[in-house]
């Protein structure tokens, strides 16, 4: 059943790869139809959902080396696996138009769907990280081909930087595969039996290869400076994956791998984690604040909103910290994983809108958006407001419980390290306004003229994300009861 | 002592093929010598056939000098289907080429030596088996009578003679030493033999064979021959003679190596840091793709030196070498098959290539991003062997360094991919059909033999039923 929701697109994908000469219609229903059935089944799925690992396929692949085709879903990856398959049909509505060369494009997107939905699903390390490495391939690809500006550069940049991540994590995988034993890349088998745990030393070499691999492609800071040229360079179907998706296989890692698998040596260098994930929350909203260029901005405050998310899950691991605190630590972190995808992918298409009509992104050059273009000035505040954490959409359902969890932890550093985070709030909220200020109110700018209302596809993109952050943020029950049992699961694995 | 002819049935297979194809060829109308490839070819098919047939069956020792194991096995069948690969490539180009027939048979008999080298377990059979690698293969580089080619032809041969010299001295040397030149009395002997003297023989003997896989410092010939050899000649000298450098490196080391009061080990793993590092640094900037393939194939054998100093310390370092040498092998004619089929040298000369022939392109993709170890292609599977089995034994560090020059690899191949799939304007075209199909066939083995991995490497391991 799963490896079906896994693999359909990538059966599609190939279809698409061998059709001689489809006509652009074509490609795209085949597009919208394959990733829409992948979204039901997926739904269906959550629906018959009933806690634990479910849904699970084992099967042996290298067995010399203990690795296996294993996947399931719970708590943790199933919300992930719904905004994965959301935000990849979303993407396939928005780019109904105007993209060149539709079929390699489509046939690239269906196959990176099968590889972030297989990277949410596996159970093994190798099956893990043979995903991670070919989103690389696929992302470069998407912006070698189709970015804007200077894409070459910034898709090189980009394959360079995060392959080193790769190869840092697949190091750390080997580790944890030799201190395991018997020896085994499952990760079911490391998480009940954690590797390592009579070699300090040498699990502290494997968490800090793990984490340099995971913080990568986070990114934390200090290692983001791939994403800023990355983001602004890729169509903005490749931005929408690349941070709604591909960013939360950083965090994603953090929380089923290296917590439950090197519980000692987290909770010993907790404490880098939260100092990582508050400096990167600063340093990503203050940096946003000083951008002109709106994709940019955007793209920085991904690294803000992954600050928190990283300063969350070190926070869990603060042994002298209160249990559940911990747990609501974990369970916003999840929570802002999921509605970072939806807000952040919305924001992206929304800026591809903006590209679409005037090729800039230039704030200075913008202005009065609102008069000529009201239902695109509108959505892009929701957006905006969803970002900043307001009240009643999913950002301020997730921002809240990551506070309330760190500082719930109450030791005097968490509970420093949680105030100063919640001025990064204060950024972000001060930096959209300002956007909102000034590209969207005010008088009209240079290239205003050229801005025309959103078209229906793009309508029909933008706005279920926004609805669906809208309903998490109103009615948050459905989505954290599914999240909450796997987070007090994690928090109880790391505190052994 | 098993004295048995038939066990060596694949060998002499292939050495028929050569026989029979040489007097064919001398005799033949020169329009008629097609019929050398299909000989040739039959042999090839027919020695593989013999070879997988004779996996099956118990293995050990012929004539008391030449092993039958699964590292045989392994190299018989991976130097065969590269081989016939190669001659595939090689009868695609115009028909009546003047010299079609001797350039089959030479390329037999270097893989019949690569071969031999493999599986020999004396040092007189290996010094043998390098002369019979060697030889066929300077004449090869140097068949077409260009200037370029001659240059390399002559590098090649000068090198080769200078190293092979030296690892006569060494064999001579170890047997002074022990009185002996079978790997089983060596392994016996040599723990009590001098420490100095033994480091002496062991250098010396591992020139001629860091000689034959292309391995820092005596990789002076790699890159000149890539380039300056015709493309089938270069394509078959950077990887089938490597397969039985390995695989002999691997032997040497269980059987003798690991006995000895030299630590090879860190020898062998500073010959591998320094050869995966040079051979990165001076890919970096290369504009002429087989010059840079050239490079590649140096800093491969870096990374194929890892399970070389893992051997014999836990049960992974042999399937690692087995399976990687194959995987290598098998990307390494795929990237070449390309370069054959565009038979332009410049990497600006592939602009477009994905827009001409996506088949090809996709095929360069899948090759280039195999060598950085992208799954799930088959190096991929042969890197992650590589690096555990060296973490396992006790050099963390060099897989470390191993996973750093990766990353940097990952640099030139993007400058060869990118040309390939920007779009625009194509100027390349596809000069030998038959090359594209060799590169997009060695493409699609590479992904299996990555996804199937798990049904391979059982039979890899010695000691498990095969």
């Amino acid at each position: 059943m799963l490896s079906v929701v896994v693999f359909l697109p990538l059966v599609a994908a190939a279809a698409l790869a061998v059709w001689r000469r489809p006509g652009p219609r074509a490609v795209a229903r085949t597009w919208i139809a394959v990733s829409a059935a992948d979204l039901l089944l997926v739904v269906w799925m959550w629906t018959r959902y009933r806690g634990g690992i479910a849904y699970e396929t084992r099967a042996r692949w290298i067995p010399s080396v203990g690795a296996g085709y294993h996947v399931g879903v719970d708590g943790l990856s199933l919300p992930l696996l719904a905004m994965t398959a959301l935000l990849f049909l979303v993407c396939a509505v928005g780019s109904l138009r105007g993209t060149r060369r539709a079929g390699p494009y489509a046939a690239l997107f269906l196959a990176l769907e099968t590889v972030c939905l297989g990277l949410f699903a596996a159970l093994d390390l190798l099956l893990f990280f043979v995903f991670f490495d070919l989103s690389i391939v696929g992302m470069y690809f998407v912006i070698a081909g189709w970015g804007h500006g200077d894409h070459l550069r910034s898709a090189l940049r980009f394959f360079l930087y995060t392959f080193l991540g790769s190869l840092a994590l697949l190091l750390g995988f080997i580790g944890l595969y030799l201190g395991s034993r018997p020896r085994t890349f499952d990760m079911t088998d490391l998480t009940r039996n954690p590797p390592l745990a009579d070699a300090p030393g040498t699990a502290a070499l494997v968490l800090l290869a793990v984490a340099v691999g995971l913080a990568v492609k986070t990114p934390s800071f200090p290692f983001h400076t791939w994403l800023p040229p990355a983001h602004t360079d890729a169509p903005a179907a490749g931005s929408a994956i690349l941070a709604g998706v591909m960013l939360k296989m950083g965090t994603y890692g953090f929380v089923r791998i290296a917590m439950p698998m090197l519980p000692g040596a987290w909770q010993r260098y907790a404490w880098v984690f939260v100092a990582v994930g508050v400096v990167g929350a600063l340093y990503g909203a203050l940096v946003a604040l000083a951008q002109d260029d709106l994709k940019r901005l955007v793209a920085y405050t991904s690294v803000n909103h992954m600050g928190y998310v990283v300063l969350a899950v070190g926070a869990a691991g603060l042994v002298a910290g209160d249990a559940r605190a911990g747990e609501l630590a974990v369970s916003g972190a999840v929570t802002q994983m999921v509605s970072h995808g939806l807000v952040t992918g919305a924001l992206f298409l929304l800026t591809g809108v903006l590209w679409d009509r005037v090729h800039d992104y230039d704030l200075g050059r913008l202005g009065g958006i609102a008069g000529r273009a009201p239902v695109f000035a509108g959505l892009t505040a929701v957006a905006a407001f969803a970002s900043l954490g307001l009240p009643g959409l999913s950002g301020f359902i997730a921002e809240f419980q990551i506070f309330a969890g760190v500082i719930g932890t109450g030791s005097p550093g968490a509970v420093a390290a949680g105030a100063l985070a919640v001025i990064g709030v204060l950024i972000t909220a001060a930096l959209f306004l300002r956007v909102l200020h000034r590209a969207f109110l005010g008088p009209p700018g240079e290239l205003t003229p050229r801005v025309t209302e959103m078209r229906p596809g793009e309508l029909a993109a933008v706005t279920p994300l926004l609805a669906a952050s809208l309903v998490i943020g109103l009615f948050p029950r459905w989505l954290l009861d599914v999240i909450e049992p796997a987070a007090t699961a994690v928090v109880s694995l790391v505190s052994r | 002592m098993n004295e048995n002819p038939l066990d060596l049935l694949p060998e002499l297979l292939v050495l028929g093929g050569a026989v029979i194809g040489l007097l064919a060829g001398s005799f033949l109308p020169r329009d008629r010598r097609r019929a050398v490839a299909w000989i040739c070819g039959a042999a090839l098919a027919g020695g593989t056939a013999a070879a997988v047939a004779a996996a099956a069956r118990p293995g050990g020792t012929v004539f008391g000098a030449y092993a039958i194991d699964p590292l045989t096995h392994v190299a018989r069948v991976t130097v065969m289907l590269a081989t016939l690969a190669v001659v595939v490539l090689a009868a695609g180009r115009a028909r009546g080429h003047p010299r079609e027939a001797e350039e089959h048979v030479l390329l037999l008999l270097a893989a019949l030596g690569a071969v031999v080298l493999a599986a020999a377990d004396d040092l007189l059979v290996l010094v043998a088996a390098y002369l019979l690698a060697s030889i066929p293969a300077y004449a090869l580089a140097g068949i077409a009578g260009d200037a370029r080619g001659t240059e390399a032809a002559l590098k090649y041969y000068l090198m080769g003679a200078f190293l092979g010299v030296l690892m006569l001295a060494g064999v001579t040397l170890l047997y002074g030493l022990a009185g002996s030149t079978a790997y089983p009395v060596l392994g016996g002997r040599l723990p009590a033999a001098s420490g100095a003297a033994v480091a002496c023989g062991v250098v010396a003997l591992l020139a001629g064979v860091l000689f034959k896989v292309g391995g820092v410092p005596a990789h002076f010939w790699v890159p000149d021959v890539a380039e300056g050899a015709p493309a089938v000649a270069a394509a078959f000298v950077t990887t089938v003679p490597k397969v039985g450098g390995f695989v002999a490196l691997a032997r040497m080391a269980g059987e003798f190596l690991a006995a000895s009061p030299v630590d090879w080990r860190l020898l062998a793993a500073l010959v591998a840091a320094a050869t995966m590092t040079l051979g990165n640094l001076a890919a970096f900037f290369q504009d002429n793709v087989r010059r840079l393939l050239g490079y590649s194939t140096v800093s491969q054998a870096g990374y194929l030196l890892l399970p070389v100093v893992a051997a014999g310390r836990g049960g992974l370092a042999e399937p690692a070498l087995l399976f990687y040498v194959a995987a290598y092998a098998v990307t390494n004619l795929g990237a070449f098959a390309v370069a054959v089929a565009v038979g332009r040298d410049s990497l600006d000369d592939h602009a477009g290539l994905a827009r001409r022939a996506p088949g090809v392109a996709v095929a360069l993709a899948v090759c280039l991003l195999g060598f950085v170890g992208t799954p799930p292609t088959a190096v991929f599977a042969g890197k992650v062997l590589a690096f555990t089995a060296a973490w396992d034994a006790g050099y963390a560090w060099l897989a470390v360094v191993a996973a750093v020059n990766t990353v940097a690899s990952v640099f030139y191949y993007l400058r060869w991919i990118a040309p390939a799939f920007r779009p625009g304007e194509a100027a390349v075209r596809i000069r030998s059909r038959t090359a594209a199909r060799v590169a997009c066939g060695a493409a699609a083995i590479s992904v299996l033999l990555g996804v199937a991995s798990g049904l391979l490497l059982p039979g890899l391991s010695r000691g498990a039923p095969p």
